[in-house]
């Protein structure tokens, strides 16, 4: 990918609230939450929308660290690692109850979800999401 | 250069009917009536588009996508093929139909969204590794980059799918003038004989213009070698054809001398190194660089560019981001000083990493067939069998030696005025020069000046210098063919790509259907 700033962010935020928030909605009923769907949902939902508040903000950071690339372009590798940081801060503000909303969320729960919503969201913007999207590789990743 | 690039039309021929008279020749306007009284035939068509290589399918196919019927265009071109002039220039540089090219793996001129890009479509036939690359480049593996060969056929199969031969029309262009009225006169010489008249004018509202390099520019101490000694065969350019160099190698062990650092230089010591490997040779290689770049080098820590042992190490042409990303940005805003500060601070000399060509050099260097000279050529001439060339080193004044052949890999390609269509242009039709003294181009590839109730427009080696800098490239003449692309379509000519025809249209593309 060849982002620019404006570009992350919108890509982020797209991609998440999109194709996030679809495969949110195919994967949680069968998440071994232990709690009802709709407390589910919620835990979810809230997992995807933390991920985004904060992605906008480390975004912020990515962008930095491409100054520093000759060719000021980001590895699709870096686009599927950075998953791991961010993956790390999100548990860790759910399991030490950082997020008030949420009561708990049991780890393999967070972890299938996170891990499968991650690798698609990369996928999709390693390749498909240039097919509706004629302008967005040109354009740095903006859409609008 | 193709020889259909370079052919100069200054033949004079008698006079043959519907020919260009010298009222036409002057005239930066032309009615219908003057080409009625030369008898030159109009045929009306929208858009045209001339030179008919990579830059002009790649446009043609993005306007037929956006639902131009073939009726609406031509293409006005020497060429059999759209990739016959580039395969020649590739072919003769080292880079046969297995070898891999100089583009990375979404830089599809036969698929304008790029997906599947040519390395999944590789892992899709089964070969895995391809992925892999794609995946971890390049960061722990090179550049993947995709097979000469793969990108011909691909091309081919989708120039059939758009029914590009439809719109082909054989000949050379010999200039384009603005209509009283509006829109333009593309004046075409047909191959001799085809037609009755001797030329034909296109009455078009827009025009594209796509004639590649305007021709290749030998440095001048070749030139004079040539002049002088009349010498084509021991001192070559690695842009023409000279296999026979490397047979002679074959026949009997010799020295060669290189000059370069670029990537048609890596090519060419690929080439040398396999021939000795494979074949045994004993071939000696000298290797001049003007500039040696000996380790990572730019104007600061945030420009920084690799390098190592005399070459610049660069994945492509340009720093990959300028193909989209925050150099693309960057320079579209810039005009003037500012732009041309930023083409120099990319540009220079470079070549891709690889790992075969870094082994076979070291191995050389460890051997002591592969030796490095820092300077510049100051005398070359024949002794006998042999070159005798003299170098100007930097540091340690001028060196004499004895060389089998010398083959030149720098291009320099030659002034926009070289080529008589770019020169009529700036003459008759108001055309401007860019910062860095090629066709300038506004942002939607419009030629400056050019207007005329319809557009001229320009893309590829002629357009370097404008508000993007990958001009010359598979994918940066599918990033101006969506430029212009998007601006016919404001103006009516084509329908606008949107969410849903693109994704229709991509399935079509999917499923090789025919459009
Ligand atoms: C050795 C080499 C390797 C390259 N490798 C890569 C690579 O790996 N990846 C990449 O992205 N890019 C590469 N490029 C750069 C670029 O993509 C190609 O050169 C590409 O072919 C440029 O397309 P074009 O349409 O501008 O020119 P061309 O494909 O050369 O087509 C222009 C055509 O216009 C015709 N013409 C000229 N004058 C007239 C006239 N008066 N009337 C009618 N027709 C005319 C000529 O016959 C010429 O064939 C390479 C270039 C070179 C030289």
């Amino acid at each position: 990918m060849l982002p620019t700033l404006s570009g992350r962010i919108q890509t982020r935020i797209f991609l998440l609230a999109v194709v996030g928030s679809i495969w949110t909605l195919i994967i949680t009923p069968v998440l071994p939450t232990g709690a009802s769907l709709a407390a589910s949902y919620g835990a979810t939902f809230s997992v995807l929308l933390v991920v985004l508040v904060l992605g906008v903000l480390w975004e912020f950071l990515y962008h930095g660290i491409q100054q520093f690339r000759w060719e000021k372009d980001w590895p699709t590798l870096f686009g599927l690692l950075t998953g791991i940081p961010e993956g790390l801060l999100v548990w860790f503000l759910f399991a030490g109850g950082a997020i008030p909303w949420i009561d708990s969320l049991p780890g393999p729960a967070f972890a299938i979800h996170f891990v499968s919503t991650w690798l698609i969201v990369w996928l999709v913007a390693n390749g498909p999401m240039r097919v509706p999207f004629i302008h967005w590789r040109i354009n740095g990743g903006r859409l609008i | 250069m193709s020889e259909s690039t370079i052919a100069p039309q200054h033949a004079q021929t008698p006079p043959q009917p519907g020919d260009l008279n010298d009222q036409l020749i002057a005239s930066d306007f032309w009615t219908d009536q003057m080409l009625a009284e030369a008898g030159i035939p109009v045929v009306d068509v929208p858009f045209v588009t001339f030179g008919g290589g990579i830059g002009s399918f790649v446009t043609v196919d993005y306007l037929r996508i956006c639902g131009v019927p073939t009726s609406a265009m031509r293409v006005l071109t020497p060429l059999k093929t759209p990739w016959e002039s580039y395969e020649y220039l590739t072919t003769v540089s080292q880079i046969p139909r297995g070898e891999r090219l100089r583009s990375d793996s979404s830089s599809c001129p036969d698929n304008i969204w790029g997906f599947p890009s040519y390395a999944i479509r590789e892992a899709l036939q089964g070969d895995l590794k391809q992925a892999w690359n794609v995946l971890v480049e390049p960061i722990f593996a090179n550049y993947y980059t995709p097979r000469a060969g793969h990108a011909f056929e691909s091309m081919e199969k989708e120039m059939y799918r758009i029914r590009y031969p439809e719109m082909v029309v054989n000949g050379q262009v010999r200039m384009v003038r603005r209509r009283v009225g509006g829109g333009y006169f593309t004046i075409l010489t047909p191959p001799e004989g085809a037609t009755p008249t001797r030329r034909i004018a296109y009455r078009s509202q827009w025009v594209h213009v796509a004639v590649g390099y305007p021709g290749l520019k030998f440095l001048p101490d070749l030139q004079r070698y040539r002049n002088e000694h009349n010498d084509y065969s021991k001192v070559v350019n690695a842009y023409e054809r000279h296999e026979h160099v490397y047979e002679r190698l074959h026949q009997r062990p010799g020295t060669v001398l290189i000059r370069g650092g670029g990537i048609v230089a890596s090519r060419v010591l690929q080439r040398l190194i396999d021939d000795r490997d494979q074949r045994g040779l004993q071939t000696q290689i000298v290797h001049l660089f003007r500039t040696y770049v000996d380790r990572p080098h730019g104007t600061g820590i945030l420009k920084r560019r690799k390098g190592a042992d005399g070459w610049a190490y660069q994945g492509f042409n340009y720093p990959k981001s300028v193909w989209g990303g925050q150099l693309k940005q960057q320079v579209r805003k810039s005009e003037g000083e500012e732009r041309a500060r930023l083409y120099k601070e990319m540009g220079g000399t470079n070549t891709p990493v690889r790992r075969d060509w870094k082994e076979q050099l070291q191995r050389g260097r460890r051997e002591g067939w592969y030796r490095v000279m820092i300077g510049s050529i100051e005398e070359m001439k024949p002794v006998g069998d042999l070159v005798e060339v003299t170098v100007n080193t930097p540091d340690q004044g001028p060196h004499t030696g004895t060389f089998d052949a010398v083959i030149d890999c720098t291009g320099l390609e030659a002034d926009i005025r070289e080529h008589r269509v770019l020169a009529d242009l700036l003459d008759h039709s108001n055309a401007q020069r860019n910062p860095v003294g090629r066709l300038d181009v506004q942002r939607n590839f419009e030629v400056t000046g050019a207007q005329n109730g319809g557009k001229i427009y320009a893309s590829g080696s002629a357009t370097l210098g404008g508000p993007f800098p990958g001009v010359d490239t598979f994918f940066g003449l599918q990033i101006a063919a969506q430029e212009i692309a998007d601006d016919l379509i404001a103006q009516g000519f084509a329908q606008k790509l949107g969410p849903g025809r693109s994704t229709s249209q991509w399935w079509k593309w999917v499923r090789n259907k025919q459009i």
